[in-house]
């Protein structure tokens, strides 16, 4: 690699960082600042994992350029984050629905009644006699 | 289309992936490395196949490779979009409950579309009914409720129909 090369990839990286700490900031700032439960669940989901992901870019590119060879490490954490994310934020935001937890006043179709297993609706009552030997 | 499994790979793509991910963990493609792999990506499905559901098999499978590229940028433009709303302190949220009726019908692509609704524009998939057919979304700023189910079903429901039923 031609030495000029350098400095521009010392560009590139540090944009990366800068952009993944702004991301994970405002995700975190979310956390603060939105009015309820369910809202602020949209930053950690979302932001943060840009956040995470451009941190990892910086890495990538940074060993890249110092050892010589590519490290794929960090896509398989990207893609372990994409996967976990949104596991989490959905079971959370499930829990909070069974715990009838109070959405702001802004929020429209809040859900009042959610089914549960114990006493099934006409449909779930079809769908387990129909597997049923 | 659930075809029954032969023994040896019960599940050709869980097998592919093991190696794969094997291979990336280790960061190196030496021979000692692929033998590894291959025996594990062979001998885990083999070990646990009896305790995963069977899925549905892939019908178009390089479509996918289309639909993720299509997420990332969604999930960058959601980013800027979710942050700018966080950081307007005069930002008129309009928050809501979306019940979103599901066209898919196997598990693991219910699977793949709550989490695409999760990463992408301002909505996070809250609840999942039990019989499988309606999704409950939160949204942090809808106007209407019809346009967001709309945009759903045709940018990631159909592609993920198309990739998973013929």
């Amino acid at each position: 690699m031609p030495t000029w090369f350098y400095p521009v990839l010392e560009g590139v990286i540090a944009f990366f960082l800068v952009a993944g700490g702004i991301f994970a900031f405002i995700g975190s700032l979310g956390l603060t600042h939105l009015k309820d439960f369910y809202m602020r669940l949209h930053g950690p989901s979302k932001t943060t994992t840009l956040g995470v992901g451009c941190v990892l870019m910086a890495s990538m590119i940074y060993f890249r350029a110092t050892t010589g060879h590519f490290s794929f490490q960090e896509m398989l954490i990207t893609i372990f984050l994409f996967i976990t994310a949104p596991a989490t934020a959905h079971l959370l935001s499930k829990a909070a629905l069974h715990q009838k937890l109070v959405a702001d006043i802004r929020t429209r179709n809040v859900p009042d009644q959610l089914e549960t297993a114990s006493e099934p609706d006409e449909a779930n009552a079809q769908q387990t006699e129909s597997r049923l030997p | 289309m659930i075809k029954k499994r032969s023994r040896l790979l019960p599940t050709p793509m869980l097998s592919v992936l093991l190696l794969i991910v094997w291979l990336m963990l280790q960061n190196s493609v030496a021979p000692g490395q692929l033998l590894l792999g291959a025996v594990l990506a062979i001998a885990i499905p083999m070990l646990t196949y009896r305790f995963w559901e069977p899925q549905p098999d892939l019908q178009k499978p390089w479509r996918l490779i289309s639909y993720f590229l299509r997420v990332i940028m969604d999930i960058i433009i959601a980013n800027l979009q979710v942050s700018l709303l966080i950081l307007n302190p005069r930002a008129k949220f309009r928050p809501a409950f979306v019940h979103y009726p599901l066209e898919l019908e196997e598990k693991f692509p219910i699977t793949l579309l709550a989490s695409t609704i999760t990463l992408t524009p301002g909505t996070v998939s809250a609840y999942l009914t039990l019989d499988g057919r309606h999704l409950i979304i939160h949204a942090l700023d809808v106007e209407d409720e019809q346009e967001l189910i709309d945009e759903i079903r045709q940018r990631y429901e159909r592609p993920l129909k198309e990739i998973f039923e013929c």
